[in-house]
């Protein structure tokens, strides 16, 4: 049955003009939408601070429930690691004895690469995370993958910081709020990353798909290298993310390349960890134009280069000893 | 006497008629109370790999608007969006401009077709999920490649099948917004 339709607004003028009024509001509204849309495709980081207000609020409440999926998915992993306890056992006690002896090589070999590097007096760089925190929520609705970070600028997260878990890469801070951040994931369809293969100098770059895996290009084309199973490590190159984090797993291989899965999950992950940008001073170099020297940018130089002073500075202290 | 005979004589489907009246607050906060929630559960799931939770903000907003005509006003979709942008993940703006569109595009078809029955507001449903999903994805600003494409279809089904479950909740929400809370002297 056809309902009594409240548009019929009948002979009331008052009805009529707010009902018209209606129409004109929400075309309107259509238009400075387009308009905002627009105006965010030419400038993405235009309303950048707005979101970053919102999620700032959102960050708590999202917070606590990171935690209660993180619990969660520790529960259903214990209970699926009681159905296969007994096989499991008897393949770990194997695989157990083999570690022990890689172990005790390894040892050998740390312990003569510390006397290798001690003859080249290279110092062991260690990289202290800028901040430590959990990755609070993620746009699952929308085409882009995005997360949100429980840190942000008051723990010194700044744009650009690689984000990373203890198994890998899991992509670069985007956008940073007060007290959260938003992260560009790898799988994300504009994620570029320069990769390597792990046993050799083949490199290649990492684009996201946006389904979930990620596209292996190789910059060198020719024969495809490449075998399914082969591990990719960041190559360092571009500056943000350190060399040798491992990326991903190649499990398809086409004409330029390859289709690999994404090694640490961020929906498997609790925490993570936001490390500086390993070389500040490469980004400064790609960021200037090409036809603009270098050197005009000598306050960007000098601040890059402080920290690398102050670890030759603490290499000449530590010789005496 | 009247009580005696039958005990839900003064009651309605709302509560007691005496002394209780509905609560305007209740009544118009419930609506967009839901659809904001609904533009934040998006968030909860860490789904790394592929957009798959529906957008169950715009759910709640075309289920309110098909299930409850009249309630929200045209210009619903301006406000809504603005906050749906916000965390969706989106390009900002690009929830305002579908949104505002949609609530123009539903009162299009309501004129078209006034009927009203509980399969023609899924068939709507589904044909402007699935508008919106392709619209959303080509001004996401990510690059459109078939791989992309394939990856909205599970999101696609998933919310048709959602979409009664939606409806079922807004109806009853609509009954409890129209709860006699309010007392009346």
């Amino acid at each position: 049955m056809a309902p009594p339709s409240s548009r019929r607004s009948g002979h009331s003028r008052r009805a009529q003009f707010s009902q018209f009024t209606g129409y004109v509001v929400a075309g309107i509204g259509a238009v400075v939408g387009a308009v905002l849309l627009g105006l965010s495709l030419w400038q993405p980081t235009l309303f950048g601070s707005l979101r970053g207000a919102a999620s700032d609020v959102a960050a708590p409440a999202a917070e606590v429930n990171g935690a209660a999926r993180a619990e969660s998915l520790g529960f259903i992993e214990s209970v699926q690691g009681y159905l296969r306890a007994g096989r499991q056992n008897a393949a770990l006690k194997e695989e157990m004895e083999l570690a022990r002896i890689r172990l005790s090589e390894a040892a050998a070999v740390k312990q003569e690469n510390r006397r290798l590097k001690g003859l080249l007096r290279l110092q062991e760089d260690e990289v202290r995370p800028v901040a430590v925190a959990r990755l609070v929520a993620s746009t699952a609705a929308s085409t882009r993958r995005f997360a949100y970070l429980a840190a942000g600028s008051n723990d010194g997260v700044t744009v650009g910081m690689p984000v990373r878990s203890p198994r890998g890469v899991v992509g670069r801070v985007l956008e940073v709020a007060r007290n959260s951040s938003r992260v560009l994931l790898l799988t994300d369809s504009e994620s570029v990353l320069p990769v390597r293969r792990a046993q050799d100098e083949t490199v290649a770059f990492a684009e996201g798909r946006g389904d979930g895996r990620l596209r292996i290009r190789l910059i060198n084309l020719g024969i495809n290298p490449l075998k399914i199973g082969d591990v990719f490590v960041t190559s360092g190159a571009g500056g943000y993310y350190r060399p040798g984090i491992a990326v991903a797993v190649l499990s398809e291989k086409t004409e330029d390349g390859g289709i690999a899965r994404i090694i640490s999950d961020p929906a498997a992950t609790d925490f993570v960890s936001v490390e500086p940008i390993w070389q500040p001073a490469a980004l400064i170099g790609a960021r200037t134009a090409p036809d603009e020297a270098l050197s005009e940018n000598e306050e960007l130089m000098q601040d890059a280069e402080t920290p690398i002073e102050g670890a030759t500075a603490e290499n000449a202290a530590a010789e005496p000893e | 006497m009247i009580a005696r005979l039958n005990p839900r004589s003064r009651r309605d489907a709302y509560g007691s008629r005496i002394n209780r009246d509905h609560s305007p607050l209740l009544a118009y906060s419930v609506p967009w109370l839901t659809i904001l929630i609904g533009s934040l559960l998006p968030l909860i799931p860490m789904a790394s790999a592929i957009p798959l939770i529906p957008p169950m903000g715009f759910l709640f907003l075309i289920a309110w608007r098909l299930v409850r005509p009249g309630l929200l006003p045209m210009w619903a979709g301006f406000p809504l969006g603005l906050f749906d942008d916000l965390f969706s993940g989106q390009p900002f703006g690009s929830a305002v401009f579908l949104w505002s569109v949609t609530m123009l595009v539903v009162e299009g078809i309501e004129t078209r077709f006034p009927w009203r029955s509980f399969y023609q507001d899924w068939l709507v449903a589904t044909l402007l999920v699935g508008a919106y999903l392709v619209f959303a994805a080509v001004f996401s600003g990510a690059d459109i490649e078939l791989s992309v494409a394939i990856v909205l279809i599970p999101q696609y089904v998933l919310s048709i099948l959602v979409f009664p479950l939606v409806a079922r909740l807004v109806a009853r929400l609509d009954r409890f917004r129209l709860l006699r809370v309010r007392s009346v002297r």
